[in-house]
């Protein structure tokens, strides 16, 4: 079974601090890692390859530093790494990052699926999944928390997913190949092995740019996304509170005057 | 390609760019601001915040491909499971409304399922002029592929200028591909909605990193405008039995099921009565329940108030409580009217999943625990004394 997966480098959440005078995202030294959903599908895609056999490749676009996340990937069992970096990427939306991931997965040619988180840490949009099944043409299992049965020797080959949504979740019958997107919920990925860290930092990393990837200009970048961000700002700063204090019956006395008007 | 530069003449390596910078791209070297191109956006932060006009940026977007002005009406994806329209299409449909005054134009509605006819008329009272009805066994449940084949084709047909649909989960997982079919731009989770007056597009105000900084999108040569929104965030549109509209019954002939995805089964999760991405009031544990069964007593509370559970990673990790529950980053976002947070430190993964609640109640014992820093009320105290009283107080006062 031939697996690929998509990973982005997002900045380390616990890390990010807010400028109490400026009320701005401190940026400056906080670390990059692998968008927390995105460990949860390497870790699948390795499973599987364990269960089934094949090979799984994993696939970044983003800046030169972006090499640190896909050779982590690598030390955690994933057999190949390809990155997407050019400056004419930068600026991209989800159409046009969806486009360019979905090019170098065409490159790789042969794949049973195709493996993300189910958004980033950082966008929060949960579109360029979906936007790779769209562009390839592949059926879609969004928000996956367990692959119950993959049936390879059928044809075509077969993959039943559990699909978490609001109220429970959908089992879908899905033929390969196809395209999950994966929550928390679906596993819990493995640390890096020595050997494998060792294995990591030797390989040979392809770095692919638009024109590898046969793509016009016009399609990729801001200039073919069909959003723009005009403006980025910081909400305004949440005031602190009012702390009630005192004995439980009164605060709870007082609590209850306060919020009686919204229940 | 797009450019950017800093004009070395005007800066005067004041730093405001580096702060207004969400990408963490600048640097000052030798009094001058010096933008590190692999990591820049080109969003232009930091044009807007220099005080010398010393970055200069060059956008080269895409141009329209299409007659932009034939394009007309503001649209909701009326999602619906079996056969009941979601309440976030009337949130949807109260927004449609406002926007489609400016737009001097008609709010539409596209309904897709199976014997769900009566559901249209439950849109025209809520708002709807116009009800896209398309009425097939294949659309009974909700499949991304047909989905956006049957919309995609109407779309096109008909022709809306916006296309707003709930930022669920099935509304974010199909209008990603419809926007990529039909090639539109799509701004995910939305929490504002505008027109700009002169030019007559949608502004659509989203947050990211979690909420700690908001974002301005538009896709101005693009049709239609398509955003998903978030739930809770906008007010209903309420019954008017006085409303008349339309429905536009569409036959797809060409709609061919796609036979690669089959929807075998939907499980309700029994663990809950009320999901927490529906319900307006959340009493939320965490590490300091100390124990599973303790969480009976959030179950309690959340009866008493109509509400629903939810639970901090820590919880969840321990296995004191459902994944489905779990608020946060690594969980779900939620927005209600109240969240009760209930021996929950706050750590800004969780923080993130919850702090555009409209009132944020906050029990812990730890006078310094985070969390006190987003509460409307704070109360420090132990929450096995504090949520007895309150149940008691609930109860009493019904």
């Amino acid at each position: 079974m031939n697996i690929v997966v998509c990973i982005k480098q997002v900045p380390d959440s616990t890390e990010v601090r807010i400028d109490p005078e400026t009320n701005t995202l401190i940026r400056e030294g906080v670390a990059s890692i692998i968008n927390p959903f995105d460990m949860y599908a390497i870790e699948e895609a390795i499973r599987l390859k364990e269960r089934f056999g094949g090979k799984t490749t994993v696939i970044t676009m983003g800046p030169p530093q972006a090499d640190d996340a896909l050779r982590e990937a690598l030390s955690m069992g994933i057999d190949e790494a390809v990155h997407l970096s050019d400056r004419a990427f930068a600026g991209s939306d989800t159409w046009a990052t969806s486009l360019i991931l979905s090019r170098a997965v065409k490159k790789i040619a042969q794949f049973d699926l195709l493996v993300c988180g189910k958004q980033a840490s950082d966008g929060d949009t949960a579109q360029v999944g979906p936007g790779i099944a769209a562009h390839l043409n592949l059926p879609q299992a969004t928000y996956v928390r367990r692959i119950d049965t993959v049936h390879l020797d059928t044809s075509p080959k077969i993959m039943v997913v559990e699909r978490l949504v609001e109220e429970g979740y959908e089992i879908l019958e899905l033929q390969l190949p196809a395209l999950i997107t994966v929550v928390k919920e679906i596993n819990e990925p493995r640390l890096p092995s020595l050997r494998g860290k060792m294995k990591a930092r030797k390989e040979q990393i392809p770095v692919w740019t638009h024109k590898d990837l046969n793509l016009e200009e016009d399609k990729i970048g801001l200039n073919g996304s069909p959003t723009q961000v005009v403006k980025i700002f910081t909400p305004p700063a949440k005031q602190g509170g009012k702390i009630l204090q005192g004995e439980p019956k009164d605060i709870v006395e007082e609590l209850y005057k306060e919020i009686k008007d919204f229940l | 390609m797009s450019s950017i530069r800093v004009i070395d003449s005007k800066c005067t390596g004041c730093s405001l760019c580096v702060k207004a910078c969400p990408f963490g791209a600048i640097e000052i070297k030798d009094r001058l601001a010096v933008i590190d191109l692999t990591k820049c956006n080109i969003c232009g932060a930091c044009k807007d915040a220099c005080k010398f006009e010393a970055i200069e940026v060059v956008k080269k977007v895409g141009i329209p491909k299409k007659d932009l002005s034939s394009y007309k009406g503001v649209w909701v994806f009326a999602e619906q499971r079996d056969s009941v329209v979601s309440t976030v299409v009337f949130e949807l449909l109260a927004k449609a409304q406002v926007l489609a005054k400016d737009l001097r134009t008609y709010v539409g509605a596209v309904l897709l399922g199976h014997n769900i006819k009566e559901q249209a008329q439950k849109l025209i009272l809520r708002g709807a002029d116009k009800v896209f009805l398309v009425d097939e066994p294949g659309l009974k449940n909700y499949i991304a592929e047909n989905y956006t084949s049957a919309i995609s084709h109407i779309i096109n047909k008909y022709k809306p200028e916006i296309f707003l649909a709930g930022a669920t989960s099935c509304g974010r997982s199909l209008v990603s591909r419809i926007a990529v079919s039909i090639y539109a731009g799509l701004t995910a989770d939305c929490t504002g909605l505008d027109i700009d007056p002169v030019k007559d597009i949608l502004i659509q105000t989203r947050p990211a990193f979690g909420g700690n900084i908001m974002a301005r999108i538009i896709s101005p040569n693009f049709r239609p405008q398509m955003a998903t929104v978030r739930h809770k965030v906008m007010p209903e549109a309420q019954p008017d039995r006085s409303r008349k509209g339309e429905v536009i019954e569409e036959k797809i002939d060409s709609l061919s099921e796609d036979k690669r995805v089959k929807f075998v089964d939907f499980i309700k999760e029994v663990t809950s009565t009320v999901n927490i991405a529906e319900a307006d009031i959340i009493v939320s544990g965490g590490r300091g329940m100390q124990a599973p069964e303790n969480f009976k007593l959030l179950e309690e509370l959340a009866q008493a108030l109509g509400g629903a559970v939810g639970s901090s990673r820590a919880a969840v990790d321990a296995g004191w409580y459902p994944y489905s529950h779990q608020v946060g980053q690594t969980g779900r976002t939620v927005c209600p009217k109240m969240y009760i947070a209930c021996g929950i430190s706050g750590q800004i993964q969780h923080l993130v999943g919850m702090q555009s609640s409209k009132v944020i109640v906050a029990i812990n014992k730890d006078p310094d625990a985070p969390i006190f820093k987003v509460a409307n009320y704070g109360i420090v105290a132990d929450v096995f004394d504090v949520v007895p009283l309150l149940i008691r107080k609930l109860k009493e006062s019904k």
